[in-house]
Order: structure tokens, then sequence, then C-alpha cells
């Protein structure tokens, strides 16, 4: 497996913080905290949404934080301040569990797919639609590793399409037995 | 009970306490203005919606209760724009109701529709699209809630027309406690170990200045106030939005910092050991360039909203709560506590206060009148309980001066958001939660231009506001940085000496109009417009255009380099 990619592009972790952001799910409440982010110049780096319980009472926003945009105890007083925002969470990056999925298309000839495959099982991920001159691939784990997937793909494979979610995570658990 | 969504939104609106709205029909809220006819609240029909947003935010300043403002949709709705922008700067509760289009039209770019509630996202504390005529009342309930708890402010329900035409069986308004508001829990008891600690910080200054800003108005914390004054014999400094906080006569009230403070009170914070601020947020005017702000301060920082504690300074204690109970707990938890002497700090200040008083130049005789010398004699010919209601430039800067302040509410004007325009309305909405009070809406010649029509809607309405413009011709605070900082090159500046006839235009409202060139005829005309009861009085005083306001700070510059009047500068 290829270094853990550490650097240059917009994936890098090192300044981020992750919020998560428990909502009523009530129409325009993404559009709130969209826009409270956009007029105060914080910036987001990713966004992910979806329902937080079986009802759909509450979605929740995990939000990954540039967290040299501003002070992250004015982003999440500003956030507190939006009616529809029920709690926060801010999870640091050791106590944050994260995951991402990413969808990569990879434009590859058919002689040339077995390396491809082989990269593609090493990685965990796996093919989920194929074609005479490509192959839809998925990945979900942490960040860190489908940065990694994710450059070497893109190294290998120049065309290709890559799509990722934006991350989710919840706080880790008391004495957790996760590693990633 | 069935009834319609129209009727269930005006029964709403009544059970909420709602005495007056201010408002203007049109065809998206066409079915609300229908049980306006058989109701107890009094609408008052405006002739532009602005004023409608502007009388309620005066009104709500005056009374301490939320104004209500009633609009059609789409341009209607864009229209009270302004005034939700200037209540969301001010804090000031405001619940503004905007008719819109039927809901399946909502989309399609139908007549007179606009997306009112994206618009008004980021200037409202919240607001509403409702899309059940049953909601209506535990929105509107929920509205009136938010608007005025917590750190006050604006908030919107737009309500599509089929909403308010549909049947609805009407249950009562919810009660506070059963509103469903999960992500909505103002804080009021401020941490007591906090409030024990920044009472000891209090006690053991040696210079602390009590920074005290209009959150100690809107918390009604007037008494406790007084009291903490008394017991900390600090020096207080009332904001732009503090006016009449504390009397001006009170030995210990500094007067106003900030761009145009006195030099006294803008000083004091400078060299303060601890700035004590107290419903203040530290904004851009009072401080001038930041990092040379109060350099030797502690802060300990006393506000509803969380948010503002750490903004724009660091705070040593930041004590979350509303400014009543936090003060009350600061005096229970100072009287005990031994106070450092102050007497060395006073005695600087009151050199200061010796050395530079806010002062003007007299007009000589027979010259152009003096716009300070008209709001001292507004002051000295009219009931100490006057509200004085400004809009935006050089004369509300000098009505913020140069009157005496004794009473809490009396002072009203656009702060954070400097909306022109805003006097006439406003003073309309403060005249009628105070009916039997004197209002005088002190206002430059440019804003009196932006929104003069309301006195048509004072005159029909039985609303006798008085206005005193201080008619320079110019664009008087844009011309005092023009003639200071561009190098004298006045670029659009000038209006008209001539263009309008402000006495013709008056009478034409239905107002009395007096036209005031020379001292001599200031008191009668004051005097006259005092006596007037049954119309509104507007009175046309022509001053000096090159007067400048001073005290001043340069934006961008340190409080330090303050500019005192020329006549106090040193060598003159």
């Amino acid at each position: 497996m290829p270094e853990p990619f550490s650097g240059t592009t917009t994936h890098s972790p090192i300044t981020h913080h992750i919020l998560s952001v428990l909502v009523e799910n009530k129409a325009g409440v993404l559009a709130r905290v969209a826009g409270l982010f956009s007029r105060r110049s914080f910036n987001i780096f990713s966004l992910a949404v979806a329902p937080a319980d079986a009802h759909e009472r509450f979605s929740r926003i995990t939000i990954v934080v540039d967290a040299e945009s501003a002070p992250l105890e004015q982003v999440v007083g500003q956030l507190n301040k939006l009616i529809n925002v029920v709690e926060i969470r801010d999870l640091g990056s050791n106590e944050a569990l994260e995951r991402e999925l990413l969808l990569a298309t990879v434009h590859v000839p058919h002689q040339e797919r077995d390396h491809l495959l082989e990269s593609v099982a090493d990685a965990g991920a796996s093919v989920v639609d194929i074609s005479d001159d490509a192959i839809t691939v998925t990945l979900s784990g942490t960040p860190t590793a489908l940065n990694a997937f994710e450059a070497m793909v893109a190294q290998g494979y120049p065309q290709c399409e890559i799509q990722r979610t934006g991350r989710v995570a919840l706080p880790r658990l008391n004495n957790s037995a996760t590693t990633a | 009970m069935n009834i319609t969504g129209a009727q269930a939104l005006i029964k709403a609106l009544e059970q909420q306490g709602t005495e007056v709205i201010f408002g203007y029909p049109g065809g998206a809220i066409l079915p609300v203005y229908d049980p306006i006819i058989d109701s107890s609240i009094r609408h008052i029909l405006v002739r532009h919606e602005q004023g409608a947003g502007h009388m309620a935010e005066g009104y709500a300043q005056a009374t301490g209760r939320p104004g209500v403002a009633m609009v059609t949709s789409g341009p209607g709705a864009t229209n009270i724009v302004t005034p939700i922008s200037n209540a969301y700067m001010d804090s000031i509760p405001l619940v503004v109701i905007t008719g819109q289009v039927p809901t399946a039209a909502i989309g399609t770019d139908a007549f007179q529709e606009c997306d009112i509630t994206g618009i008004t996202m980021g200037i409202t504390k919240h607001n509403w699209l409702i899309k059940d005529a049953k909601d209506i009342p535990d929105v509107i309930a929920e509205a009136f809630y938010v608007a005025t708890t917590g750190r006050p402010g604006p908030v919107l329900v737009d309500v599509p027309k089929d909403v308010t035409q549909s049947m609805v069986d009407w249950h009562d308004c919810p009660s506070p406690a059963e509103l469903n508001l999960p992500g909505y829990h103002p804080l009021l008891e401020g941490d007591p170990e906090a409030v024990a600690a920044a009472a000891r910080m209090l006690a053991e200054a040696e210079r602390p200045v009590l920074y005290v800003g209009g959150g100690v108005l809107k918390a009604r914390a007037i008494e406790a106030l007084a009291e903490l004054v008394r017991l900390s014999g600090a020096p207080v400094v009332t904001t732009l939005m503090a006016r009449g906080a504390l009397p001006d006569s009170h030995p210990q009230n500094l007067g106003m910092p900030g761009m145009h403070g006195n030099y006294t009170a803008v000083t004091a914070m400078q060299r303060a050991d601890l700035l004590f601020s107290l419903g203040a947020r530290f904004d851009d005017r009072v401080t001038g360039r930041l990092d040379a702000f109060a350099p030797n301060a502690a802060i300990v920082h006393v506000d509803i909203d969380p948010a503002e504690i750490g903004k724009v300074r660091a705070a040593n204690i930041g004590i979350v709560g509303d400014a009543r109970h936090v003060i009350e707990a600061l005096s229970t938890a100072s009287a005990t506590l031994p106070r450092t002497d102050l007497s060395a700090w006073w005695k600087t200040l009151d050199g200061w206060r010796a050395q530079f008083p806010m002062t003007y130049e007299p007009a000589a005789e027979g010259a152009v009148l003096k716009p300070q010398a008209i709001i001292e004699r507004l002051n000295a010919l009219s009931p100490k309980d006057a509200i004085v209601v400004a809009g935006v430039g050089q004369h509300q800067m000098w009505a913020a001066q140069h009157w005496d302040y004794e009473y809490p509410y009396t002072w009203i004007n656009s702060g954070g958001a400097g909306t022109m325009g805003f006097a006439i309305p406003a003073a309309i909405g403060a005249k009628v939660g105070h009916p039997g009070r004197t209002v005088w809406a002190i206002d430059g010649d440019g804003c009196f231009q932006m929104t003069a029509q309301e006195l048509v809607t004072a005159r029909s309405e039985g609303i006798p506001i008085k206005v005193a413009i201080l008619n320079n011709s110019y664009l008087g605070m844009v011309r005092q940085w023009q003639e200071m900082f561009y190098e004298e090159r006045y670029s659009e500046v000038y209006l008209s000496q001539d263009l309008p006839n402000y006495v013709m235009w008056a009478e034409a409202m239905g107002c009395v109009g007096i036209r005031v060139d020379r001292a001599e005829d200031v008191d009668a005309a004051i005097e006259r417009a005092n006596s007037i009861n049954d119309r509104p009085v507007v009175i046309d005083f022509r001053t000096d255009a090159t007067e400048k306001v001073f005290p001043m700070v340069a934006a961008g510059a340190s409080n330090d380099d303050i500019m005192v009047h020329p006549t106090q500068q040193v060598g003159a």
C-alpha cells in the first residue's frame, strides 16, 4: 500500500476540525447552516447530512471546518444560535470515529486491468460496475485510507473520475476498542 | 371552531398581546386584511413598507414590547428587508408577517413571488414559512418567543395565500413552556463562580470602567445597574445604544465612548486596567483600531449571546446571562467585598473632564445656526421625558452628544446598521407606544428625504410627532469625511439649499411647517412646536454646513489618536 497521502491538496486533515451537528429536520435547515458559514467567512471543508433518527425528526450534519478560517468557539457559538440546531459536538481527531465513502471510475484498457484489480483488492475496495474500457470501484473507510487510495488511483490512472462523500463522524466510545 | 387561516393568524397575534400592526396590504396578504376589520388590533396604514418596519422598531425600542409589521409578498417583503437588518444589528424584537404566493406557485416565479425566507435568513433570528394553517398558532407563538427572549431580534413569518384562505380548526397558541423548540434555550443566570470572580476583579481594579451597552436597556436592568454603579464607585461609559441607561447627570457617568465619544469616556477605556462590559459587543465604532484598544485592560464580558464573548476581544472572564440577572448577582457578590480606593483614578478622570468637555464654537451674532445649539435648545425647552429619535449622520451624533439623557428609553437611533431615514418612521412608532409623551425626531435633510412620506401616515392616523431637520444642504457626515480625509474634494454630497421647500412639503402632508434661519427665532419655533398636539410639526433649521462632529477617532485609527475639538487642541 502506498504511503498515506499527507500533503499538498485539499485533503490535508491537519487544520481541520469535525463538528457533529444535530439539527431539526426541517425545510431549509441545510441552507441556514451553509449560509451561516458563508456570511461569517468560515470555510467548510466537507459536509455530509442525513436523517439521524428513525422518525426523521432530526438530521446529523457532519461538518469538517477549516479551523484556520475562524476560531472554533466562534463557529460553534454562531452555529448554536441557529434555532434549528439542537446540539453541537466538537470532535477532535483523536476522539472521532470517522468514515467516508469513495466511488472511482477508472478508464483502463482491458489488458491492463489486472494490476488495477490487484490494487483494489489490496486496499479493501470493491468493484461495483464494469464495462469494456472502465471499472467503477468503491471504498469506504477512514479519510486517511481514502486519501491513500485516491492518490494511488489518481497517480496510476490519470483517466479517472473520483467522487467522495465527505466524512461522517461520531465520538469514539469510552474504552474504545477500535483502532481506526 | 372552524375559521380561516387568516382569522387564525389575527387571533394568534391578538393572543400574543399585539396592540398595533404597522402594515401595507397587497395581493398575497389580502385574506389577512379582512379579519383585521373585526380585530381589536389597531392597524396603521403606512406609505411605504420600510416605514412599517421602522415604526415597529421605534415602538419596540420605546416600549420594550415586540413591534409587529405586516406586508405583502415580493416587493412588499423586500421593502421591509432594511428594517429587518436594522433590527438584527440593534437586537430589536420585531415580528414581520409577509404574504406569500400560494404554496403551489412557490418556485415558479409567480407574480410578486420572492424567496423572502431565503433573503432574510442571515438577518433574522429565525424565520418560518407556514405550509399548513393548523401550524399558525404554534408558529406565531414561537415567533414572538424567539423575538423577545434571549438576545432579542427580528423574526419573519411567511404565509402563503392558500394557507390564509384555507379553513382550520382553531386551537389556542401554546404557552412558552409548551413550545417545541429543542434547539433554543436562552440562559438567564450567569455562572455563579464567574460572577464571584468578576466581582472580585471589579473590587480589586485600580482603573475600572463599566462599559454599558444596549443590552442593559434590553434587559430592563436600569435599577440593577444603578445599584452596581453605586456599590462599585466605578466610572461608567454608556454606548450609543445605551444613552439614558444611567442619567447623564450621574457623577459617575463619563458619557458616550467611541468614534464620536467624548475625550474622557474614550480615554478612560484606553487607560483602564479593567473593562467591565455589560450588554455591549466591542463594536468597531467603540474600539477603534482593535490592536490598540484598551491595551492594558483585563476584560469581563457579560452578554446574553454566548457568541459575543471573545468574538472581538478575548475576555478574561465571560459571563453568559441576562444583564439584569447578572448585574443583580454582581451587586450581591460585591456588597461584602473590600473595595480598592479609586480616588487617584477619579482625579485623573476629573482632570480630563475639566480639560476636554464636550464643546463647540457658538455662532457669532447674526451668523448661520450651529446644529449643536439647536439640540441644546430642543433639550432645554422640551419635557425631560421627551423621546428623541435620530436618523443617521452628523445630526445623530450631535443628538447623542448634546442632549442630556436623564431617563432610559428616551433615545432611539439606528446604531449598528446606520440606516438613513430611520428617524421619522421610528418616531411615529415610539409615539404610538407612548401617545402621552413628546416625541422629537431629530433628522438630517438627507435622511428626511428618504422617509418623509410617513408624515402623511402620522397626520392621517393622528400621531403628532415633531421633526427637527438640521438642514445644512449636505450629506453632512460624508462631507465631513471628504473634508478631512479626501482633501476637501466634495463628491456628490451637496443636496440643495432650495429644494425641496420643506415648509411647503410639510404642509402638503398635513403638518405644520416652520423654517428657522436666525438664532433669535429658535426658541419661539420650538415652543410653538411643543404646543401643537393635533398634528405633526416640521421645523426646517438652516444650519452651518461647515460644522463637524468632534471629538473624532478616524476610521481605523487608535482611540489614543482621538481628535478633540479644534479649540481644545494643544496650542489652540
